[in-house]
């Protein structure tokens, strides 16, 4: 059987892992921002309206939800500087897979600093 | 008819290539200057706040948008975000589609919708009246307590 190729830029392991999440957390986000401008246009038809909406934000299910969302865009918006370096810093495609990981300690360290308070605020009174 | 993928070396009209090569550099500066705007809205909204989200209703909006800052501040963000969302998801039905009448009806939804969203989050912006209903007192932002 043919070797097959990996660890390069695009196709197999990290590169390739990556840019599949790039695109999942992606296509949520995009969901989402749909969803939530039409949420908040709702000021614009009544105060009554928009609080009801609002409340929908502030039930458990939501609440943990929303750590999802968070999440997303914070890998998303890292992995996105991530590209950016790929595609203009000279020996950006030589540490792709450093840089990774890099992306990924950031997104652990500011979700560690944000699932607790999105817990207490969501749980808490 | 099916997709027909082109060849890397055919050369493409200077036209398309030049739109193509602008939405391939849109993205990447929409992007860095988004995640700055969307990591301050975040943190405005959910992380600062007391009551994280649970502060969040008819008055705190009003009163953020009682100022120009942060009415100008979503009004960006709205259409970065939405432009950089919708060509994001283009990229993705001109991979995976296999049809192309369905291509074009997807991409052409995807600028529907993304045009509507934008004239109506505008608007929205624009034409806001924080001090609606003076009436109610819980409604009110602090700037339009008397």
């Amino acid at each position: 059987m043919a070797k097959r190729p990996a660890g390069t830029l695009y196709r197999g392991k990290i590169g390739m892992w990556s840019w599949v999440l790039h695109r999942i957390t992606g296509v949520g986000i995009y969901f989402f921002l749909l969803v939530h401008i039409l949420d908040t246009a709702l000021v614009r038809v009544s105060p009554e309206a928009y609080n009801s909406v609002m409340h929908v934000y502030k039930t458990p299910i939501v609440g943990v939800a929303e750590i999802g969302l968070v999440g997303a865009i914070l890998f998303h918006g890292f992995n996105g500087i991530r590209v950016v370096l790929i595609d203009y810093w000279r020996k950006g495609s030589k540490y792709q897979n450093q840089m990774f990981w890099v992306v990924l300690a950031i997104f652990v360290i500011l979700m560690a600093a944000w699932i607790p308070r999105q817990l207490m605020h969501t749980f808490g009174e | 008819m099916s997709v027909v993928i082109e060849q890397p070396n055919q050369p493409r009209s200077r036209k398309s290539a030049q739109w193509e090569k602008r939405a391939w550099v849109f993205m990447r500066v929409s992007g860095l200057l988004l995640i700055f705007l969307i990591l301050g809205h975040l943190m405005v909204n959910l992380v600062l706040p007391e009551r994280g989200v649970k502060s969040i209703d008819f008055a705190f909006v009003a009163g953020k948008w009682a100022s120009p800052f942060w009415q100008v501040y979503d009004g960006i963000m709205l259409w970065l975000a939405l432009i950089h969302g919708t060509n994001g998801m283009r990229t993705l039905v001109n991979d995976y589609s296999e049809r192309e009448w369905v291509r074009k009806t997807l991409n052409v939804s995807l600028w529907v919708v993304a045009t509507a969203l934008i004239i109506l989050g505008t608007l929205v912006i624009t034409t806001f009246d924080p001090c609606i209903d003076p009436d109610v007192e819980t409604y009110l932002p602090n700037v339009c307590k008397p």
